[in-house]
């Protein structure tokens, strides 16, 4: 696997406040990446270490495997943070000229990449005059312009509308369909959920867990039951040992499971002790369960 | 070298407000060529400002480089809002991630500086020589091309004065702030030349000292030219005062304003790497 990113022991100090603590992670070619964490948890600080505009207290990070400065490496990124950056009172093809003699990269791919992002339109109206969700498109074509190895988002859906969340999100699933390697900063789990294969989750600047989307939701879900006889099918759910623990909300047992167990072969054993099943869904935990799970447990750590 | 500069033309010349200041700017340049018009016709009294030997070679080279040298404030406010807005439309950051290293951006807004004094000098060169042309009592072409160091000094004071602006642009982040922060420091430059004469060392001394400021050193390069005038000379002569003026372009002068260019183009650089945007 080629190496686009890697972060060692990286640290940010802003006077007393540490922002990022002993950060460490890899980013693999062709991979669709998350950094989650709650507001003020370090993610804008380490996106901004990695692209040359904050200076790391300690630690270091290199790009494609430290073969070139990082500022050659950031001709071959394309990168947004937070706020879409232009000048105002240039229109859209004047800044994006701009963006093609900084990065070195011919200008007809302008027309290409205003199109795909539907601003094709709009090329001569001046930036100021865009609305925040055209901005945020406009960004993204900006940061596609040299067909970057890899794109780097933060927070893009922040601040729009639902229809321009959707519109944004519809176009990093485009972008990553193409296979290109993305890294999406972002504090809403399902953001991270639906668009992500990997997952970094940072927590007042600390790695708590690093891996695949599937792997953090490795556990084997839980059952929403309802049952006439409550009382046996409470027995029959202790009986198997198949359930780590029960809960009850309303008239619903929730039981977790310890092994892997499927939907149909629960009812077909229930129904063989003549219990009638009249609610029966298996559900996974959400990655917002998942995701308060491991920031509470750390909590508890520090506690 | 080009691409730097081409970054910094699609930036200025696409902003309105930019490009009218520098087009005033070289307008005004041009228009040294109106004080040929300045004309009195009172009664017996006839004066043609033109006739009194101001476009004289090799004189007009000191005359219209220090009167050009006063338009500079114009392109002042492009090259302190060109850094300034950098930081307020947040672009900068953006340029940064976009791959210009910190050491591009320095030397793009640093060439746009020597492009602008470039031309500036360029046009003083041609206006005076076209004005001399016509004006001039000496043609002969070893006194036309003599004392043309003026236009050297021209040149390095334009650049020191806007690397200076350039600073400020970085240093202080909002246009507006760092344009006042520039009169201030020149009050505080005579400030300082009040204080050390007064308190601390001799006048002559104190004298000394405020021509190696940044702002003074670099006025300094032009002495001004008017009483080099026959008829101020003359005016002189009658009420018995000599003039003794040393009004030669120096070059521990060139190298001193040089030397705060460096200093100030480093320190842009090092204020640029250290911060965080």
């Amino acid at each position: 696997m080629e190496t686009i990113l890697k972060v060692t022991d990286l640290t940010k100090k802003f006077g007393h406040l540490t922002a990022v603590k002993n950060l460490s992670f890899t980013i693999e070619k062709g991979n669709v990446y998350g950094i989650l964490g709650p507001n003020g948890s370090g993610k804008s600080t380490t996106l901004g270490i990695v692209l040359n505009v904050v200076n790391a207290t300690s630690g270091s990070f290199s790009w494609f495997d430290g073969n070139t400065s990082t500022h050659d490496a950031l001709k071959k990124v394309g990168a947004i943070i937070e706020r879409p950056n232009f000048y105002p009172y240039m229109n859209a093809v004047q800044n994006l000229r701009l963006v093609c003699k900084i990065k070195e990269v011919p200008e007809s791919r302008i027309e290409e990449k205003l199109t795909l992002v539907g601003l094709w339109e709009r090329r001569e109206s001046k930036f100021k005059t865009f609305s925040l969700g055209m901005k945020q498109r406009m960004a993204i074509a900006s940061a596609l312009l040299n067909n970057p190895e890899i794109l780097i988002l933060d927070e893009p859906t922040n601040g729009l509308d639902p229809q321009g969340i959707h519109q944004i999100r519809e176009l990093i699933k485009k972008i990553a369909g193409e296979g290109t390697t993305i890294l999406l900063a972002s504090h809403l789990l399902d953001e991270v959920e639906k668009v992500c294969s990997h997952v970094v989750i940072l927590r007042k600047g600390e790695n708590l867990y690093d891996g695949t989307v599937d792997g953090m939701l490795a556990s084997h879900g839980f059952f929403e039951l309802k049952a006439d006889d409550m009382n046996a099918l409470k027995k029959v759910l202790e009986g198997s040992g198949e359930f780590s623990h029960i809960d009850q909300e309303g008239d619903i047992f929730i039981a977790y499971l310890n092994t892997p167990l499927e939907a149909q072969d629960l009812n077909h054993r229930c129904f063989e002790k003549q219990i009638t099943l009249t609610h029966l869904v298996k559900r996974k935990e959400s990655l917002e369960q998942q995701f308060l799970t491991l920031t509470n447990n750390q909590e508890q750590i520090h506690s | 070298m080009k691409r730097l500069l081409q970054i910094e033309y699609i930036k200025l010349w696409n902003s309105r407000s930019s490009r009218f200041l520098i087009v005033a700017y070289f307008v005004l340049l041009t228009s040294i060529a109106l004080i040929a018009a300045i004309k009195f016709d009172i009664g017996p009294i006839e004066f043609h400002l033109a006739d009194q030997g101001i476009f004289n070679f090799p004189y007009i080279w000191h005359f219209n480089t220090f009167v050009a040298a006063i338009f500079k404030l114009f392109l002042a406010i492009v090259i302190v809002s060109m850094m300034s807005n950098e930081y307020t439309n947040k672009t900068i950051k953006q340029n940064l991630i976009d791959g210009l290293s910190k050491k591009e951006f320095i030397a793009s807004k640093f060439l746009t500086v020597l492009v602008f004094a470039g031309i500036s000098t360029v046009f003083v060169f041609v206006v005076s020589l076209i004005l001399g042309m016509m004006y001039s009592d000496y043609n002969e072409i070893s006194i036309v091309f003599s004392d043309l160091e003026f236009l050297l000094a021209f040149f390095v004071k334009l650049v020191g004065f806007f690397s200076f602006c350039l600073f400020l642009g970085i240093l202080v982040k909002r246009s507006a702030f760092a344009l006042g922060f520039l009169i201030i420091w020149a009050i505080l430059e005579q400030v300082i030349f009040g204080l050390l004469g007064w308190k601390l060392v001799s006048w002559d001394t104190a004298k000394i000292l405020k021509s190696l400021l940044p702002l003074e050193s670099m006025a300094n390069l032009i002495k001004e030219p008017f009483s080099r005038l026959n008829a101020v000379q003359s005016v002189a002569d009658q009420i018995g005062e000599r003039i003794e003026l040393n009004y030669h372009v120096h070059w521990y002068e060139i190298a001193l304003v040089l030397g705060w260019t460096v200093l100030f183009i480093y320190l842009s650089y090092a204020l640029l790497r250290k911060r965080d945007l």
